[in-house]
């Protein structure tokens, strides 16, 4: 049976699942239930200074696909509403009853190294685990300068959290904002600052949908709409990448990192952790189905990492990065085709019409004795997968890797005008 | 046993009748309908169109129920088929477009195309609105004779083009079998004229009901009065039996005690035995057995003479008759109907089996009491209201080319009166392809 203790940035919890800090915890009500549902831990929702944000009505947007909802979660809420004593002394409670649970707190105040030289202590005095830096939130309070308005700015991820490291004894994360043209500048800005970790994706700046009757971006508010963080299985490949990047970037090698980005199932999870995080955090799923999810995710990526021989999570975190390169480490010989199973087949087409209208004409659409037939021509085909992807049947159409023989980068290729030893 | 057979009418409470002959299979959700819609894979070259005789985009129409698009949907399929509304709910879709959907390959899960149909198609009859615009009056006048789904067809489909249609019909009520033919349960609520207003509010379109051809008016009458003719006359002849007691009180044809529950306004006043046998494994038989039953019939058996796989109606409806509690008995003929006093009392069978490949009724027999037999062996297409020998007949129907263009010149014939299934949707094909060809044969021989 895997031990899914994890051992955090000098912070434990039971198993690497933690709530990210946003409404599902806000309140001690919330998270004693998210905790007796068997979250790992808790970040708890954003504390700022007094006196607390007024929060609007109206605040959560949905992109729904072909039936799925909540694909995608568009928010515009800000950090807490309520005072900062009322989150303390619930943080405190909480942290006394479940010692064994992380107990992360997020925090975001203004860029002035007293405010934070003030709220450090108050924090500490709860007995958290640790703190969780919000340089992320796109939404609101960048508008105060606060949030991604930092994020975005290096010097001052670096200087805030070099004002924090020097103020506290608590293990630190910073966490980041994806709304930036290259992650590792936000990522390395917080390792020279002394971050003990990071985390990331924070929300994506975005308008989820429009009300075309009110003509208004959603949520509509009193007839107008704001841009929103959007957040939900719909952002996952774009947190993968950024956590890939720092996990596989000799700059930051090595910084611990908490994942995030629409994580729903126990699969979401084991991905995040072989391309580099040590823990996750949820939230969009959560707020979709309840708490008890947390149940499946534990049990399931127990079972993958017994599948696997996978005996603790320091065995999982970071086994894909070494696979992780750019482009031009891929090697062009490598040829795969596409297989369609004619037994399978149940004749929709779909794979013909995309390769012929949008690809390489290689799935030939023939009737035999009056019956459709697909078939590929593999004179024609380029190995792109489409019609594997868009194929509804499971395992129809596969891609068969051809024998290739030796490697061929473009560093190397012929075509490469810069190529190698020209 | 008292010796007089039981027959009566008002055999349950209004309120039960009005239950059981309501729609049988309500409409979908718009909910319902969006999740089945996102079901369509929107298949290239979809099985599903071309087992559709009309040949309905379906994927096309699903699409746009997906993306909540329902006038773009309804115009998809009514372009094809302006019937579409009766089409989606007594088409036997399991051998048509939903036999053919990939999903039923796949999972035996078609997605509902004939609900779906319905859901966009209602939507449109709500709106009360034509989605189709007329062209400018060409001046030509086209005679239809009969009302049902082959001459609204073609009587839409030239008033599309500008053409004044007069359709006559023998009965008092246009609509044909879906008027008169069809289970009631299945075109509830009158469907059928709303249908008719529907089709016929593009204008030029005139019905004259009680109007029959070879009583009140003759072909060549109406070759002189009208620049073509299309005749969709049905199958107005019943198929006997052909055995002793066929003419016994309480033997009655399928389709005119199918008739007779659809002209009654509630059901309460149409007679029914305690006892029903059913003769015959077509549709008709299904839909006489099932109203029999929903009528307050207690015992209720079809009986036919092959086996189920051979049945004309289809498993789908099989299993409805059964779960009304339909008995049905496969392998018998029936050999002579005795009772009291000229009236029904029982039916005697001869089991068969299959020789050869055919079958041979030689076994033994059986006799099932009944107060009622209903016959529904076939039906059979009358040449005797086109004048003698004007037109050649082939098989027992009136001869077409694939355009629906009789031996006659200018004179047209679809639907149940000329070769091939006898389905609706096979005859909105007919009088829409026939429209085609006399639009084309009246608009290219200008002058002639």
């Amino acid at each position: 049976m895997a031990d899914l203790r994890s051992h955090f940035a000098g912070i434990r919890s039971p198993n690497p699942f933690w709530l990210a800090s946003a409404p599902p915890t806000d309140k001690e009500y919330n998270v004693r239930r998210a905790l007796e549902a068997g979250w790992g831990g808790v970040v708890w929702k954003t504390l700022g200074e007094d006196p607390p944000v007024v929060n609007v009505s109206s605040r959560y947007g949905a992109f729904n696909y072909n039936g799925n909802r909540l694909v995608g979660l568009n928010n515009i809420e800000l950090i807490t509403d309520r005072p900062l004593a009322v989150n303390l002394a619930e943080i405190k409670s909480v942290k006394r009853d479940y010692p064994d649970r992380a107990i992360v707190v997020s925090l975001m105040v203004p860029c002035v190294e007293e405010s934070w030289k003030r709220i450090l202590p108050l924090v500490e005095e709860t007995g958290a685990d640790g703190i969780e830096l919000n340089f992320g939130c796109p939404h609101g309070m960048s508008e105060r300068n606060m949030g991604s308005a930092v994020g975005q700015v290096p010097e001052y991820v670096e200087m805030v959290t070099r004002w924090v490291k020097q103020n506290t004894s608590m293990p630190t994360i910073v966490k980041l904002t994806p709304n930036i043209t290259d992650i590792m500048q936000p990522a390395t800005a917080a390792l020279r600052g002394g971050a003990d970790a990071v985390s990331l994706i924070n929300t994506i700046q975005s308008v989820v949908a429009v009300d075309l009757d009110a003509m208004a971006p959603m949520p509509v508010v009193g007839g107008l709409g704001t841009h929103g963080g959007y957040c939900g299985p719909a952002v996952k490949p774009i947190a993968l990448r950024m956590v890939g990047e720092i996990a596989r970037n000799p700059a930051t090698r090595g910084l611990p990192i908490s994942g995030i980005g629409g994580i729903s199932t126990w699969r979401d999870a084991a991905e995040f952790l072989v391309m580099g995080a040590g823990t996750l955090q949820v939230c969009t799923a959560a707020m979709h189905y309840g708490f008890r999810i947390v149940e499946d995710m534990i049990d399931g990526l127990s079972h993958w990492m017994d599948q696997k021989g996978f005996a603790t999570i320091d065995d999982v975190t970071g086994r894909a990065i070494p696979n992780f390169v750019n482009w031009n480490q891929l090697n062009l010989k490598f040829k795969t085709l596409a297989s369609i199973d004619q037994d399978a087949c149940i004749k929709c087409g779909l794979c013909h019409i995309a390769c012929e209208d949008t690809s390489h004409q290689a799935i030939a659409k023939l009737r035999v004795d009056g019956t459709r037939r697909y078939e590929v021509i593999d004179e024609e085909c380029v190995g792109c997968n489409l019609c594997a992807h868009v194929c509804p049947v499971d395992d129809c159409i596969t891609m068969v890797p051809q024998p290739v023989e030796g490697v061929l980068t473009w560093p190397q290729h012929p075509n490469n005008p810069a190529r190698v030893g020209k | 046993m008292d010796p007089r057979p039981d027959i009566a009418a008002n055999r349950l409470s209004p309120e039960c009748l009005a239950i059981r002959f309501a729609d049988a299979h309500p409409p979908l959700t718009g909910g319902q309908a969006a999740i089945e819609a996102d079901r369509c894979y929107f298949c290239y070259d979809a099985p599903c169109v071309e087992a559709c005789p009309t040949g309905i985009d379906i994927p096309g129409f699903i699409r746009g129920i997906a993306t909540g698009n329902l006038a773009g949907a309804a115009r998809t399929i009514l372009e094809s088929n302006i019937l579409g509304g009766s089409c989606a709910r007594v088409c036997p879709t399991e051998i048509l477009c939903e036999g053919a959907c990939v999903r039923t390959a796949q999972e035996e899960k078609p997605v509902v195309i004939g609900a779906l149909q319905r859901h966009a198609t209602d939507w449109q009859m709500d709106e009360g609105t034509q989605p189709f615009p007329r062209a400018a009056e060409t001046g030509r006048r086209i005679a239809i004779v009969g009302a049902g789904p082959a001459g609204l067809a073609c009587a839409h489909r030239l008033a599309l083009h500008g053409h004044t249609v007069t359709i006559l019909d023998a009965r008092p009520r246009p609509g044909g079998l879906n008027e008169y033919g069809i289970a009631a349960y299945k075109l509830p609520d009158d469907f059928a004229q709303h249908e008719i207003d529907f089709i016929t509010a593009i204008g030029g379109i005139t019905i004259q009901t009680d109007r029959m051809l070879g009583r009140d008016i003759t072909l060549a009458e109406l070759e002189t009065t009208y620049d073509a003719v299309f005749l969709a006359i049905g199958q107005a002849g019943v198929r006997a039996l052909g055995i002793a007691g066929e003419e016994r009180d309480g033997v009655l044809n399928a389709v005119d005690f199918i008739a007779g529950l659809r002209a009654s306004s509630t059901g309460a006043d149409v007679p029914v035995g305690r006892r029903v046998v059913v003769i015959g494994g077509g549709n008709t038989a299904i839909d006489a057995a099932v109203q029999a039953r929903r009528l307050g019939a207690e015992e209720v058996t079809l009986v036919y003479r092959r086996g189920a796989e051979t049945m004309s109606a289809t498993k789908v409806e099989q299993a409805w008759a059964q779960t009304n509690g339909v008995a049905i008995r496969y392998w018998a003929a029936p050999l002579r109907i005795d009772g009291p006093d000229g009236a029904v009392g029982s039916i005697t069978f001869t089991r068969g089996r299959l020789l050869d490949g055919r079958p041979v009724h030689d076994q033994d027999t059986f006799t099932l009491e009944a107060d009622m037999v209903l016959k529904a062996v076939g039906q059979l297409f009358l040449p005797d209201p086109l004048d003698r020998g004007a037109i050649a007949i082939e098989n027992g129907r009136i001869r077409v080319d694939a355009h629906g263009r009789t031996t006659r010149r200018l004179v047209y014939a679809g639907g149940d009166c000329t070769p091939g299934a006898d389905l609706t949707v096979v005859a909105v094909r007919e009088g829409r392809d026939a429209a085609e060809a006399i639009h084309a044969d009246l608009t290219t021989a200008t002058g002639a």
